[in-house]
C-alpha cells in the first residue's frame, strides 16, 4: 500500500515548517492513524520510512515509544478512562468496573464483536473535572455512570 | 474576588477572547505592536526580568535570565528557536488548556514578545496529542493572526519576521521535560538529552532555543505593557504575580483558579471563591502540594502560604501549583501507588536506576497496598529513592518518582505499617487497614 495523495500533499506541506524533515513524522503518523484504519501497519511505517528519509525501524522506534500510536487494529469505538490520582480520587475505578460490563471488554482488549475497545491511561488534564473518559478522541468531563452508559449505549 | 487584583482569566471570563476580533477589541496585540515600535529586544528582556517572573512548568527558574543564556546574535548567527510547552502531563495539573481553550491570542502575544526579545525566527507550539480541541483552538488562533499579519514577515510594518508553528506530541509525560521535548520535535523518542550543552547553546537542531511554558509566556504581555512594579505588587518579593492554581480531588469545586502566589493553602481549600470546602463534608487528610511530583504533605500543612520558598520550608515544592486533595476516607498507599506506577509508565528507560526503580517503587506499594507487603519493604522504598535521586540521572523524572515515595514514608508511615500488620487496606477491601491514625492526624485530632 502506498500513502494517498492527500497524505503525501499534506505531508510535503509539513516538512516545510521544520530544518529536518524527521520532525514531520509524529505528526504524520497522527493523521496515519486518523485516516487509514486507527492503527500504524508495518506497510505505513514502510511507507513513512519512504517519505521521510529514514529507516523503518527508526519510525518504528516512534512509534513504540508513544502511547498514542497503536500497533494493534482497535475495536469500531476506542473507550479511554484515565485512571490517574485525581480520577482515581473521584471514582476512576467505579467508571473502568462499569465500563468493562457496558463494552464487553477487558481494559486493554477488545470486545468479541469488536465493537469496542477499552484502554486505561495516565493523566489526560482534566483533573478538575474528573473523572473522565476519551470516546473515540473525545473528552467527556465530570462524567457519572449514567452519562458513561449514555455514551456507550450511542455507539454504533 | 476576594480583594486582590486578576489578570490571568480576566479576558478568558468574557467568552470570545478566544477569536481575534474578541481578542483585538479587548486591547490585545497593542502590547506587542507597541512593543515592536518603542523598545528593543533588550528592554523586552529587561521587564521581564526586572518583574520576577518565574517559570509556570513547574521548575519556577527566573524567565527574563533564562531568556539572557540565549548567546549574543551579534556574534553567534545561527537560527534561533523558541518551543512552547504545551505538553502538560504532571497529574493533577490543568491549567494550561484552560490558557489554550479560552485565551490562545494572549499566549501568542506572549510567544512574539518572546521571539523578539530572544530574536528568535520561529517558534514551535508543542501540545500534548491528547489536547485536541486545545490544539484545535490554538490552530485557528495562529491561523488567524497570520491572515492578519501578526504573524510572518515584517509584523506591524517593524521589520521584525518570525513563524509560528503547531506540533502535536503523542501521549508521553517526558516530551515534558524540555530536552525530551526538544528530541521529540525533531521526530525522534522522547529521550531527554544530558545537560550540558543547555538548549541555549544547542537546542533545537542543535541550534539556540528556549522552551518556556504556555502559563509563562502568557504572563508576558501583561508584564510589558503594565510594567515590573505592577507585577511585582502582586504576590511575594520572591515569587511576584499571580498564578493558575488547578484544584483536584476530594473539594466541593474542583477547578482552575487564579490567585496570587503567597495566598494560604487554607484559603484556596476552604473559600467560597475557590473550591468551597471539602468534598462530602469529610476531613483533610493529606495533599499534594503541586502536582503528584511534588509528594503528599500532611493536613497539618495545610496553612503554608502558595509560593516557592513557602513550599521548600515544608520541604515540598510549588511544583505547577497542582493542588491534589486527599481526603480522610481514601488511602494514602493506594495514592501513591497510584502516582508510582504512573512514573513506572513514563520513564524513558535510558537511565537504569529510573527505569528499574519505578518498576520497584509501583510494585512495593502495590504490594503493601494488596496485603503482601513486608516491614522492611518500607525502609526498601527510602532505599531505592536514595539510588534514584537527587541529580542521578539524565533528567527529574527520576526525581519525580522518589520525592513522593520519600513524602509518604516521611509522613504517613504509620499508615504503610499498618497496611502491612493489617495485610492490607480495608478501604480498598484488601485487608483491615483503618487508616487515618498517623502521628500527624492524632495530633490534630488532640488539638480539635
Amino acid at each position: 500500500m502506498a500513502l494517498p495523495k492527500n497524505l503525501t500533499d499534506e505531508f510535503t506541506e509539513l516538512v516545510t515548517h521544520y530544518p529536518e524533515r524527521q520532525a514531520g513524522l509524529i505528526p504524520a503518523l497522527h493523521r496515519c492513524q486518523e485516516e487509514l484504519g486507527g492503527w500504524i501497519t508495518p506497510e505505513i511505517m514502510e511507507d513513512l520510512a519512504a517519505f521521510f528519509e529514514i529507516e523503518p525501524s527508526e519510525v518504528f522506534a516512534v512509534v513504540s515509544f508513544y502511547p498514542m500510536f497503536r500497533l494493534t487494529p482497535p475495536g469500531r469505538n476506542v473507550v479511554k478512562v484515565c485512571h490517574n490520582i485525581s480520577c482515581e480520587l473521584r471514582g476512576a475505578r467505579e467508571v473502568i468496573e462499569r465500563a468493562k460490563e457496558l463494552t464487553g471488554a477487558d481494559v486493554h482488549g477488545t470486545s468479541p464483536d469488536g465493537k469496542f475497545t477499552l484502554e486505561v491511561v495516565e493523566c489526560q488534564g482534566c483533573c478538575a473535572t474528573a473523572p473522565m473518559i476519551d470516546l473515540n478522541d473525545k473528552f467527556h468531563e465530570d462524567l457519572t455512570l449514567d452519562e458513561l452508559e449514555r455514551l456507550i449505549g450511542a455507539c454504533k | 474576588m476576594s480583594g486582590f487584583e486578576t489578570y490571568l482569566l480576566s479576558r478568558a471570563e468574557k467568552g470570545d477572547a478566544h477569536t481575534l476580533d474578541g481578542y483585538k477589541a479587548l486591547g490585545g496585540y497593542a502590547t506587542l505592536e507597541r512593543a515592536l515600535k518603542d523598545m528593543s529586544p533588550e528592554e523586552v528582556t529587561a521587564v521581564v526580568k526586572d518583574s520576577g517572573l518565574r517559570g509556570r512548568g513547574g521548575a519556577g527558574f527566573p524567565t527574563g535570565l533564562k531568556w539572557t543564556f540565549m548567546p549574543d546574535p551579534e556574534k553567534d548567527k545561527r537560527r534561533r528557536y523558541l518551543a512552547i510547552n504545551a505538553d502538560e502531563s504532571e497529574p493533577g495539573t490543568c491549567k494550561d488548556r484552560v490558557i489554550m481553550d479560552d485565551d490562545p491570542h494572549g499566549m501568542l502575544e506572549g510567544i512574539l514578545l518572546a521571539c523578539y526579545a530572544m530574536r528568535c525566527e520561529a517558534a514551535y507550539i508543542y501540545v500534548r496529542g491528547e489536547y485536541r480541541h486545545q490544539y484545535e483552538r490554538t490552530e485557528q488562533a495562529v491561523k488567524d493572526a497570520y491572515a492578519a499579519g501578526i504573524i510572518g514577515k515584517d509584523i506591524f510594518g517593524s521589520g521584525f519576521d518570525c513563524e509560528v508553528y503547531m506540533h502535536k506530541g503523542a501521549g508521553a509525560y517526558i516530551c515534558g521535560e524540555e530536552t525530551g521535548l526538544m528530541e521529540s520535535l525533531e521526530g525522534k523518542r522522547g529521550h531527554p538529552r544530558p545537560k550540558p550543552p543547555f538548549p541555549a547553546g544547542f537546542g533545537l537542531w542543535g541550534q539556540p532555543t528556549t522552551v518556556n511554558n504556555v502559563e509563562t509566556l502568557f504572563n508576558v504581555p501583561f508584564i510589558v505593557e503594565k510594567g515590573a512594579e505592577w507585577y511585582r505588587s502582586m504576590g511575594t518579593e520572591k515569587s511576584p504575580g499571580n498564578i493558575l492554581i488547578g484544584i483536584s480531588g476530594s473539594v466541593n469545586k474542583p477547578g482552575v483558579y487564579e490567585a496570587p502566589l503567597g495566598i494560604s493553602a487554607r484559603t484556596l481549600l476552604e473559600s467560597e471563591d475557590f473550591a468551597g470546602g471539602m468534598w462530602k463534608g469529610r476531613k483533610l487528610k493529606a495533599w499534594f502540594t503541586g502536582g503528584s511530583s511534588c509528594g503528599m504533605v500532611p493536613a497539618s500543612t495545610i496553612d503554608t502560604p502558595m509560593d516557592h520558598d513557602s513550599m521548600m520550608e515544608i520541604g515540598s515544592m510549588l511544583g505547577t501549583a497542582a493542588m491534589i486533595i486527599i481526603d480522610d476516607s481514601q488511602c494514602v498507599v493506594r495514592a501513591s501507588e497510584v502516582v508510582a506506577r504512573f512514573y513506572d509508565h513514563e520513564s524513558c528507560g535510558q537511565c537504569s536506576q529510573c527505569r528499574e526503580g519505578t518498576q520497584w517503587l509501583h510494585q512495593i506499594f502495590r504490594r503493601i497496598e494488596n496485603g503482601q507487603g513486608r516491614l522492611e519493604d518500607i525502609d526498601m522504598l527510602t532505599a531505592i529513592a536514595s539510588g534514584m535521586a537527587p541529580g542521578k540521572t539524565i533528567c527529574a523524572l527520576s526525581d519525580a518518582a522518589a520525592i513522593p515515595t520519600n513524602q509518604v514514608v516521611k509522613h504517613f508511615r504509620d499508615e504503610l505499617e499498618e497496611h502491612v500488620r493489617a495485610k492490607g487496606c480495608a478501604i480498598n477491601g484488601t485487608g483491615a487497614c483503618a487508616h487515618g491514625h498517623t502521628a500527624d492526624n492524632q495530633e490534630l485530632e488532640a488539638q480539635a
